[in-house]
Formats: structure tokens, C-alpha cells, sequence
């Protein structure tokens, strides 16, 4: 069975004053269809990583690789207008926040059909009765109603499973979710999630779940990659997480506070361990 | 020369004067990469050459008339030709120099401060004073410069000082509107919640906190209009209400040229050329300074 | 001695009511927390007691002092507040220097400015080399030990806290825990903290009040907490959202 997304030897470079910094420092995974979690810290690389296998990385920044393939496309012989066709429809991406990844002027309903519009030809009628009916997969109640509105018109989770109902409708092989639940409330996130896996499930996606919290992609994903200053440091079975080898990682879970907490500090990250 | 950029570009100044030169000495690393920028820095630090050194520069009198050389194309003597009266057109425009400076500065020391004031007064404070003051703005607001300028020096007389007066009344009022919505976008800052709850008063708050980040954009606002105002002035001069004769303001120069633009062109084009030049200066270096101050483009280190 | 006293209080932004009827008091070297998700209001308190919400009735009284509707330079000396975002906390223009000083020159403190900015740097774990850099300069954590430390200038007893880690990275968040933690120990500061996260809460807090939609539902200790013992529906609901495999 050959992998969805095959990636060796990743680079991404940004030329800087003081010359060009590698954010990403040659980076090898693969992904069947699976949920695979890239969990860092800010700086790590993650959302870089992310934004390269679609290609969304402009110049001045670089990107290169020794293989970037994606069911069996070379992704980085791919041009402009052929990686159109693949984002979206076969690769999509949900952000972190809807505020700034939802068009602020055009109506909810006008922005799924919208999404829609590029993918397939569509009859109005039709159109609308696939707008509701996406609104519906998402768990939203009141499909007409929440068309008709705003995005600043909705909550935070709302928008995010408006957000997820668009990349999702021309039924794409990977999703690649970048903090999707990071600006969402608690009772919100675990909803998310749970629509996220829903769909993911059922239509034998892959998912990449970029996220700077460990404990949530451990309880959500199948495999971790931990991520540091552009290397992965750490690569595990979600359910062995607990007894990762990498100092960084120990030391990340160290770190973070827990509900039934009894010690008078927390330990600090000694990065001399391991920093380059 | 190297230890003095080395010590500029510290990365841990030991004194404010040091941070504060060192952030100076980054923007002006980043305006001078841009080569539109330094085109236009070069041509107005041109004309402030050509203002300061005129006696230098110029190789006539600006007002000496010798009737027996009038409307003499350029030559190797004349270098811009001779106007209606004999007068060099070069070391006319060289010593018009001085005029458009002179307007320029004074205006915008004029006009700047008092919009500034005016707008984070306003923006800061809202309410009824937000209203008043900008009641009072938008009326200046809503006629044209130009005209504007016209009615304050056909109401003061024609004269230099006059047409400098006007042209600052009729340009503060979009420095208020500028300085208010910065303020406006400021004021709810957690930084300026955090100097307030130190208990800073009013004064301190507009003063020290709000004024300081308006800068960037009035100086970048004014450095763009500088070309409206020269163009503005000239405007003034060209209908006889701004520099009288026999001051050698390039719009007057323009003006008088009107009659005889189809054969001696040079009388009137010459000093047009100069107006356009200048003009396309500032624009070129206020633009530069936009993509270098303007804190949506981030300070680039 | 009572730090805080809040009885009563209804908070409101123009027209609309934000919380009703908030009551609970925090003790003096007490560690307070106000938990909830967004839309609870516990922000809204924060605002409200420090003066930046000058719409409420009820009575807010700190140290004894009813609080007035607007904000106080003597109350300054006693109150500060440590705000969420450490990237928009500080003004942009301006040298860790000039933030630091800035409260001493207001309420014209004597001695040497620069002696005490040092003092509070080394007090903040902030290498002296960082004094007079601009806020671009810094890293996240950092910028957070800056509004520490400049709301520490003016030794207040008092500290609002308003979700002040949840903008930083892990690492760097228990970073700036132990330092709020050993801060507390060693200049006896009460804390009203305002957060989302409650393991932070076990971690630095001694009792906490649970908001949600402008009221509190359940005032305990944080004792029950680290049990999972709270009795409040919603307050069991946060709990189980908050535990994760790692914490059993």
C-alpha cells in the first residue's frame, strides 16, 4: 500500500539580515491514512512544515526535498495551476482562527457555495441544498438561518465548523489542520474534534494535526512527531507518549501543570541537552 | 567605522541614546535598500543644497533685467533661456528654491503640530470634545485646498507670508483626521490600560504614550503632501496671490510664461520642470519611508 | 485583613449586563482565582476592580477602601495589573528602560530610578543586558516578565492577574508560573487571577470561584479541585474537559 504523503529531507529557508535561516531542517515522515500529530512549541517549524506540502509557502521562503509525494504525485514537480487543482480537492487545510480565515464581507452560505462553485457546476437550487446539507454534516441546526449570517455574526466554534464544512465538501484525501480547536473554548474544542474525527473516519481521510498541545493530540491522534527548532526530536504511538525518549519531550511533559498538582515548581527545560 | 555600526546595532544597548540611535540607524538601513526611496531622498536633500548654496549655484541674478536679452533660448550663457524681462530662468529657479522651501517648512511646522494635537485630543478623549473638534475639522474638510487657500489670501492679501498662512489652514485638518484614527485604534491598548492604571495623567498619556506612535504616520502623510503644497502654492502664485513679483516663485514663473509658451517655451516649462521634479522626490521618499515606518509592514530588522 | 470584598456586583458594558451578581472576597496573601470560558465575565471583574470598567453597581472595596468607578492614583500604589498578551502590553516605542521608570516618575518616587529598574530586572530573572531593548527585541516570555516586573515597580500588595500565561508557549508558561509563585512567597502579594486553564490554577492558587455567563455558580478550594470534588455540574463539566490521559 503506498503511503498518502511521503516526505524526506524537508527544507524550508527564509533569507534573513544576518542570511538565510533554515525553519525547517530537513524533516522525514510518512502518513498513511492515519491521524498524525506535529506537536511544537512556537519556532518549531510545525505550521511551516503544514504550509509546504501545499505548496503555500512563497518566496522570498524556499522550499526543498528530496521526496514530497503524495499518492504517488511528486508534489514539488507540480506548478502553480496543478497545485490548484490538488488544494482543496484532494489536499485542504483548516487554520486556526475563523476570524481571520472567513471572509469577512460575503455571507456564510455565500462562501460554501463559493467553495462549492470551484470544484463543481452547480444548479442554484442544488447549490443551496448542498450548502444546508453541509451545514448540517458540521452539526449545525438551523442550516437556513446560519447561512444568511455573518462570520462576525457567529461564535468561535461555529465558525470553525463553518470553516471545516468549506475544506471539506470536494471530499479531499488529507486535511491538514493547523491548531484548529487553539482559539476555541474547552466545551467547544472537544465538539470540534469530535466532527473532525467524525468525517475523517468516514471518508478514510488522513489527517495532520498541528497543535503545541501534547496532551491533545496525544488523546486524539494515532502517531506523534515532536517537533524542535526545525527537527523532529521525537516520533512515537500516541498511547506511548508517557514514555518518550527525547529529553525535549520529557521535559515538555514535565512542564505542564496538572489538575492534581502538588509540586511547589515546575521543572524548567534544559535545553542545553539536546539544543543545536 | 565599523565599531560605530557594530555599537548602533547592538543587540543590548547600555544606554537609551544608544537604543534610540540604533533603532534610527535601522530604519535608515531600510529606507536607503529601497532605490526609489533613495532617488527621492537624493533629490530633496538636492533642493536643500540648491536652497542653502543658491549664491553657489546660480550664475546670474535672479532679478537683474537686461531687456536687450529677453527671451533668449537656452545656451551655454543662459542655461535655462531668459524670461520676458532678461532675467537667467536658472538662477531664477535656483533661487525659487529657497521660496518652495521656505513654504514647505513652514507649513508643515504650522500644520503638523496643530493637527496632531487636534486629532489625539479628539480621538483620546471622544465624547462631546471628539465631536466639537471634529465638527470643526470636517468643515475645513469639506472644500477644496485649493480654493480654500484662495479665500483665507484674498481675504488676507496676496504676499508670501499670507500664501504660507493659507496653505497651513487649509492642510491641517487631514493631519487631525490622520492623528485621530491612530489614536482611536491606539487608546484601547492594553499598554496605554497599563500606564493608566499607574495612575499617568491625561496629559501624560497623550504626550508621552499616544503622540509617539502617531508619528510615523504624520511624518509619512506629510512628506506625501508636500507635493500638493508646493503644487498648491504654485497655484497661489500662478493667479498672482502668492509670491508677487519680482520673487522668483516657480508657479509666478509659470504664470508669466503663460503667453509666450507656444514660441519661448522654456520660460514657462522650465520652472514647471522643477515643480514636477521636487514633487516626484517627495513622493518617492514619502512612500519609502511608508514601507519603513508603517508598523503593518513591520520594523524589519 | 480582607484583601478584596466583592458583593453584588453587576457589571455592565453600555447597555448590556455582563455579570450579576459577583460575590466572593479574597483574604489577604491569598492566591484567588476567577475560572470560566470566554463570555463568563471574569475578565469583566478584573476590569472593574482595577477601574477600567467604570460601569457597575454594587460595592468592590480593596483593603478595607470602598473602590470608586474610575481609577485612582493611590489605588495604583496598591493594585496593579498584569494583562494577557505580552505582545500588546508594552508599548512599542518604548526601551524595557522607559516602561520600568515610568511609574516611579509618575508618582514621583525619589532615589535612583536606574538602581531600582536594575533591582526589579534581577528580581524578574531579566539579564541586565535587556534593559534598554525595544519590546520587538524580546521574546513572548520575555515580554511577560517586563509587565511583571512593571507591575511590580510600585509595590503594590495587591496583583490582577489576567490570564497571564495563556499566550505563552509550555515551556515558557512554567517558567513564568514558578516566577509568579515565588514572587507571591517573597513579597507577600495577594493574587486575583482570571484564567480558562485549571491545572495552572492547582498549580498557584489557593481557591477559586467558577464563572459562567456573568455569575459565579461555585465558590471551593482548590483542594477539592485537585480531587475532582466540586459540586457545581458545570464546574464537574470543566474538570473532565481539562483531564487528559496524562493526569489520572
Amino acid at each position: 500500500m503506498t503511503n498518502l504523503l511521503e516526505v524526506r529531507n524537508l527544507r524550508v529557508t527564509f533569507p534573513s539580515a544576518r542570511g538565510p535561516v533554515e525553519v525547517v531542517k530537513g524533516i522525514s515522515f510518512s502518513l498513511g491514512r492515519e491521524r498524525l500529530g506535529i506537536v511544537g512549541e512556537s519556532g518549531s517549524g510545525k505550521s511551516m512544515t503544514g504550509r509546504s506540502i501545499l505548496k503555500l509557502i512563497r518566496s522570498p521562503g524556499k522550499v526543498t526535498a528530496d521526496r514530497l509525494d503524495f499518492d504517488g504525485l511528486d508534489l514539488l514537480r507540480q506548478n502553480d495551476k496543478q497545485m490548484r487543482a490538488i488544494r482543496g480537492a484532494r489536499i485542504s487545510m483548516i487554520m486556526q482562527d475563523p476570524k481571520f480565515s472567513l471572509n469577512p464581507v460575503m455571507t456564510i452560505g455565500a462562501q460554501i457555495a463559493e467553495a462549492l462553485l470551484t470544484h463543481q457546476r452547480l444548479g442554484r437550487g442544488d447549490i443551496r441544498q448542498r450548502v444546508h446539507a453541509m451545514l448540517e454534516s458540521v452539526r449545525i441546526a438551523d442550516p437556513a438561518r446560519v447561512a444568511k449570517l455573518y462570520p462576525h455574526e457567529v461564535s468561535g466554534g461555529m465558525g470553525q465548523r463553518v470553516m471545516i464544512a468549506m475544506m471539506l465538501i470536494p471530499e479531499p484525501d488529507l486535511l491538514i489542520a493547523d491548531e484548529p480547536t487553539s482559539a476555541l473554548d474547552v466545551s467547544v474544542q472537544a465538539q470540534v474534534l469530535d466532527i473532525i474525527d467524525d468525517l475523517v473516519k468516514r471518508k478514510g481521510m488522513g489527517l495532520i494535526f498541528i497543535s503545541h498541545d501534547l496532551n491533545l493530540v496525544s488523546s486524539y491522534c494515532d502517531r506523534i512527531l515532536v517537533m524542535y527548532a526545525g527537527t523532529v526530536v521525537e516520533e512515537c504511538v500516541a498511547s506511548e507518549l508517557q514514555h518518550a525518549k527525547h529529553p525535549y519531550t520529557q521535559g515538555l511533559l514535565a512542564a505542564i501543570p496538572r489538575l492534581n498538582e502538588d509540586r511547589a515548581e515546575l521543572p524548567v527545560l534544559d535545553r542545553s541537552g539536546w539544543a543545536a | 567605522m565599523a565599531s560605530t555600526r557594530d555599537w548602533l546595532l547592538d543587540d543590548s544597548p547600555s544606554s537609551r541614546l544608544q537604543a534610540r540611535l540604533g533603532r534610527g540607524y535601522r530604519v535608515l538601513r531600510s529606507l536607503l535598500r529601497n532605490p526609489l526611496a533613495v532617488v527621492g531622498a537624493i533629490i530633496v536633500l538636492g533642493l536643500v543644497i540648491m536652497a542653502v548654496f543658491a549664491p553657489v549655484f546660480a550664475t546670474h541674478s535672479a532679478t537683474a533685467q537686461n531687456l536687450s536679452m529677453r527671451l533668449m533660448p537656452p545656451s551655454a550663457d543662459n542655461w535655462m533661456g531668459t524670461d520676458e524681462l532678461g532675467r537667467d530662468i536658472w538662477s531664477r529657479v535656483v533661487y525659487g528654491s529657497q521660496i518652495t522651501l521656505v513654504i514647505l517648512l513652514l507649513v508643515a511646522v504650522l500644520a503638523a503640530p496643530v493637527g496632531l494635537i487636534v486629532g489625539a485630543v479628539s480621538g483620546y478623549f471622544g465624547g462631546w470634545v471628539d465631536k466639537v473638534m471634529m465638527g470643526i475639522t470636517d468643515i475645513f474638510l469639506s472644500m477644496p485646498k485649493l480654493i480654500l487657500a484662495l479665500a483665507f489670501v484674498a481675504a488676507l492679501g496676496p504676499g508670501i507670508q499670507n500664501a504660507i498662512i493659507a496653505i497651513a489652514i487649509a492642510t491641517w485638518p487631514s493631519y487631525a483626521r490622520i492623528a485621530r484614527a491612530e489614536t482611536i485604534t491606539i487608546r484601547n491598548s492594553e499598554f496605554i490600560s497599563a500606564v493608566e492604571l499607574q495612575g499617568a495623567s491625561k496629559l501624560r498619556v497623550i504626550v508621552a504614550h499616544i503622540l509617539p506612535l502617531c508619528t510615523s504616520s504624520m511624518i509619512i502623510r506629510v512628506t506625501l503632501d508636500m507635493a500638493g503644497i508646493i503644487l498648491t502654492a504654485a497655484g497661489l502664485g500662478f493667479i498672482g496671490l502668492g509670491a508677487q513679483p519680482p520673487l522668483p516663485e516657480w508657479g509666478a514663473m509659470i504664470s508669466r510664461g503663460r503667453s509666450f509658451i507656444l514660441d519661448q517655451w522654456w520660460v514657462a516649462t522650465m520652472p514647471g520642470f522643477a515643480i514636477v521634479i521636487v514633487s516626484l522626490g517627495f513622493c518617492f521618499l514619502g512612500d519609502g519611508l511608508r514601507d519603513v515606518l508603517d508598523p503593518k509592514h513591520g520594523e524589519r530588522q | 485583613m480582607t484583601a478584596i470584598d466583592i458583593q453584588k456586583l453587576d457589571v455592565s458594558y453600555g447597555d448590556t449586563k455582563v455579570t450579576r451578581d459577583i460575590g466572593f472576597a479574597v483574604a489577604e496573601g491569598e492566591s484567588f482565582a476567577l475560572v470560566g470560558e470566554s463570555g463568563s465575565g471574569k475578565t469583566t471583574v478584573l476590569k472593574a476592580i482595577a477601574g477600567l470598567a467604570r460601569t457597575w453597581t454594587g460595592s468592590i472595596s480593596v483593603f478595607g477602601k470602598p473602590r470608586s468607578h474610575g481609577i485612582d492614583r493611590d489605588f495604583a500604589r496598591q493594585c496593579q495589573m498584569v494583562f494577557q498578551d505580552p505582545y500588546g502590553s508594552l508599548h512599542p516605542r518604548k526601551t524595557v528602560d522607559a516602561v520600568l521608570s515610568e511609574p516611579l516618575a509618575i508618582h514621583g518616587v525619589g532615589g535612583d530610578h536606574g538602581k531600582r529598574v536594575e533591582a526589579m530586572l534581577d528580581a524578574v530573572g531579566l539579564d541586565r543586558k535587556f534593559r534598554f531593548r525595544f519590546p520587538h527585541q524580546l521574546s513572548g516570555g520575555q515580554r511577560q516578565r517586563v509587565a511583571i516586573a512593571r507591575a511590580l515597580m510600585l509595590e503594590p500588595k495587591l496583583l490582577l492577574l489576567d490570564e497571564p500565561t495563556s499566550a505563552l508557549d509550555v515551556s515558557v508558561q512554567a517558567e513564568i508560573l514558578n516566577l509568579l509563585k515565588r514572587l507571591r512567597k517573597e513579597q507577600g502579594l495577594t493574587y486575583l487571577m482570571v484564567t480558562h486553564n485549571l491545572p495552572v490554577v492547582s498549580f498557584l492558587c489557593d481557591r477559586l470561584a467558577v464563572m459562567r455567563h456573568g455569575r459565579v455558580v461555585e465558590i471551593a478550594d482548590v483542594d477539592q479541585l485537585k480531587r475532582g470534588a466540586l459540586t457545581n455540574p458545570y464546574s464537574r463539566e470543566l474538570i473532565e474537559l481539562s483531564a487528559t490521559p496524562s493526569q489520572t
